[in-house]
């Protein structure tokens, strides 16, 4: 067990390595154009030169590379180009924005999707099971975006009971991510509940089950006791690898609302061209990512005792 | 050293397969519907030119309500116009053209690369799989988006740079996937007796095991389409998508969403359009996944 969760760490680190590395080399590979971000498009070639010099870039660019990652390492990640402060200090906030709005869409997508789930599973092909398996197809099918489009539509120009954005130019306010949160679990729940009918479905069909059955069981202590202990292992690792998705939808659901989080920070940079905005959130984003994964597969050895990696 | 000849796969029931099929297909709601809805699109999209549209750019009379008549009385705007007074009901077909022309090759650019990454890594293994295992893993630790906005930012938003980026995001998992089937399918005989005939690896990679891995890939193609459907509606919905102004389905939506108040059909219509496409796709992934557990 702690042989594999070793070997996993030291794989994630491996992953950290190179994509910090090709990240750095393609945005800073071009040192001129570094300056030409920084000093704006009319900088003469002069002003460039001298700010390279100015600022450690005349270096080879190992080193440039090594220092980056040391100082990235400790917190440090430059200055943003476009806010003008410290990278790590807009990070933090905008991460616990979305932390926030993250936590909220799970709260809110685990119970209903593992519900939907099991009671889909629990009787393979019944009408529960259909229309389950329906509706979860027909929510994937929308974009975070066209889901979005479609409630703002009917709740705020329509019906008029919520705001359109989630600027919070006001103070907090629970309001505004209300839709926000709607989107992102409409989106996601489909597919965990689908994988947990999946995963129910077979584990019902399993010999210890019938056992079970057979005996004389009640139907709730079958289902409660003996079956989703089971059926929950794949669901558990699907709802953690989940959060890689869900950095995807972030981003366009931060975007869609004005939402000051993590994803329209990493957008902003990017359609900016804030270089060290961009590298910081990127690595973030990568970081939890692969942080995940690594959870993922350390909990699903743990949940399930039949797996043992070399 | 006498040749061993290679068997030909006979003509004839590899017809009658197709027609099994097809007949099969017929008993699953799922599979008809989610056919019916892409070739809806597909057709829409091909007949575009020939259909009875207005230009999709020409801008003709802002604002205009769903089922309203021009001011001359020549053409009904079916779904109405929208800020630039252009027909949405033609942008919508147009739209759909491109959409299903740049997710098709997308899509089958990231096949091509994910097959071969897949092949090689599977059949190859080794120092092969090492390499290939590590690069996918590699791109498959950014979230997609990330990477979507990363590449496009850095490389430009042109039709090609979005092919692009759909084959890094995509080709990654479609290798996982064949090189999982390829793992399976290496150990059966036929493969052995190939390799005793002397056949090359480009051979048995190609021409031995990639038919006998269609099945699960078919209905993995389907969902790709559906994604790379929805990543390129997301993408030009941010602004990173393909130019304008020819029509694309997420623009439509991010260019109406601030007139939204008085004038929401012409966000909603590209919205339902691209989910209804997507809803498709899903459909038909999910009737042939079915179809093929039934076996």
């Amino acid at each position: 067990m702690l042989r594999l969760a070793l070997r996993r760490f030291l794989s994630m680190i491996a992953i950290m390595a190179v994509v910090s590395f090709v990240l750095f080399l393609i945005f800073e590979a071009d040192k001129l154009a570094v300056a030409g971000k920084v000093l704006g498009p009319y900088s003469t070639l002069e002003q460039r030169e001298l700010w390279l010099q100015q600022h450690g870039y005349d270096r080879p660019f190992l080193v440039r590379y090594v220092e980056w990652v040391w100082k990235a390492l400790q917190g440090d990640f430059g200055e943003s180009l476009r806010y003008k402060v410290a990278v790590a200090d807009l990070l933090w906030d905008r991460l616990a924005n979305t932390a926030l709005l993250a936590g909220l869409v799970f709260a809110l997508m685990i119970p209903l999707s593992l519900t939907l789930g099991i009671l889909a599973g629990m009787r393979e092909g019944s009408w529960t099971d259909r229309t389950v398996s329906f509706v979860s197809i027909l929510t994937t099918s929308f974009p975070e975006f066209a889901s979005a489009a479609v409630l703002v539509a009917v709740f705020v120009f329509w019906l008029g009971w919520l705001p359109g954005t989630a600027a919070m130019t006001q103070g907090f306010s629970w309001r505004e991510l209300v839709l926000p949160v709607a989107v992102l679990v409409l989106y996601d729940f489909g597919y965990v509940a689908r994988m947990t009918r999946a995963s129910m479905a077979e584990v019902m069909t399993s010999q210890y089950i019938r056992t079970a059955i057979l005996k004389g069981l009640p139907r709730w202590r079958v289902v409660l006791v003996h079956a989703l202990r089971n059926a929950l292992i794949t669901p558990f690792t699907v709802i953690v690898l989940q959060l890689n998705w869900l950095l995807s939808g972030v981003i366009v659901v931060e975007v869609f609302f004005a939402y000051k989080g993590f994803g329209s920070l990493l957008y902003d940079a990017a359609t900016f061209g804030d270089i060290y905005l961009i590298e910081a959130c990127t690595m973030v984003a990568v970081f939890v990512a692969v942080f995940t994964q690594f959870l993922s597969d350390v909990g699903y050895t743990l949940l399930n005792p039949r797996i043992r990696f070399r | 050293m006498a040749t061993i000849p290679r068997p030909t796969p006979s003509r004839s029931r590899r017809r009658r397969s197709l027609l099994a099929l097809l007949a099969a297909a017929r008993e699953s709601p799922l599979v008809v519907g989610g056919a019916a809805i892409v070739l809806f699109w597909v057709a829409v999209a091909v007949l575009a030119p020939w259909l009875p549209l207005p230009d999709p750019n020409q801008p003709l009379e802002p604002f205009r309500p769903p089922l309203s008549v021009s001011a001359d009385g020549s053409t009904t705007f079916w779904l109405g116009t929208d800020h630039k007074g252009r027909d949405i009901l033609s942008r919508l077909i147009w739209g759909a053209r491109r959409v299903l022309i740049w997710a098709t090759l997308a899509t089958a650019s990231a096949y091509g690369v994910g097959i071969v990454m897949g092949l090689a890594a599977g059949y190859l293994g080794r120092i092969w799989d090492e390499a290939l295992s590590f690069l996918a893993n590699i791109l498959l630790s950014f979230p997609v988006m990330v990477l979507y906005i990363v590449i496009i930012t850095r490389i430009g938003a042109s039709p090609l740079n979005i092919v692009l980026a759909v084959t890094f995001a995509s080709a990654p998992g479609i290798m996982r996937i064949v090189r999982g089937l390829v793992l399976d399918l290496k150990t059966r005989d036929y493969v052995a007796a190939a390799e005793v005939r002397g056949e090359s690896p480009w051979w048995i990679m190609f021409v031995e095991l990639l038919p006998n891995a269609r099945g699960p890939l078919v209905v993995d193609a389907c969902l790709r389409m559906g994604y790379t459907t929805i990543a390129l509606a997301t993408l030009g919905f941010l602004g990173l998508g393909l130019p304008p102004p020819d029509p694309d389905w997420g623009a439509m939506v991010a260019e109406t969403l601030p007139m939204g108040a008085f004038a929401g059909h012409a966000m909603i219509f590209p919205a339902l359009a691209i989910s209804s496409l997507v809803l498709g796709f899903n459909m038909l992934a999910d009737g042939l996944r079915e179809m093929s557990l039934k076996e």
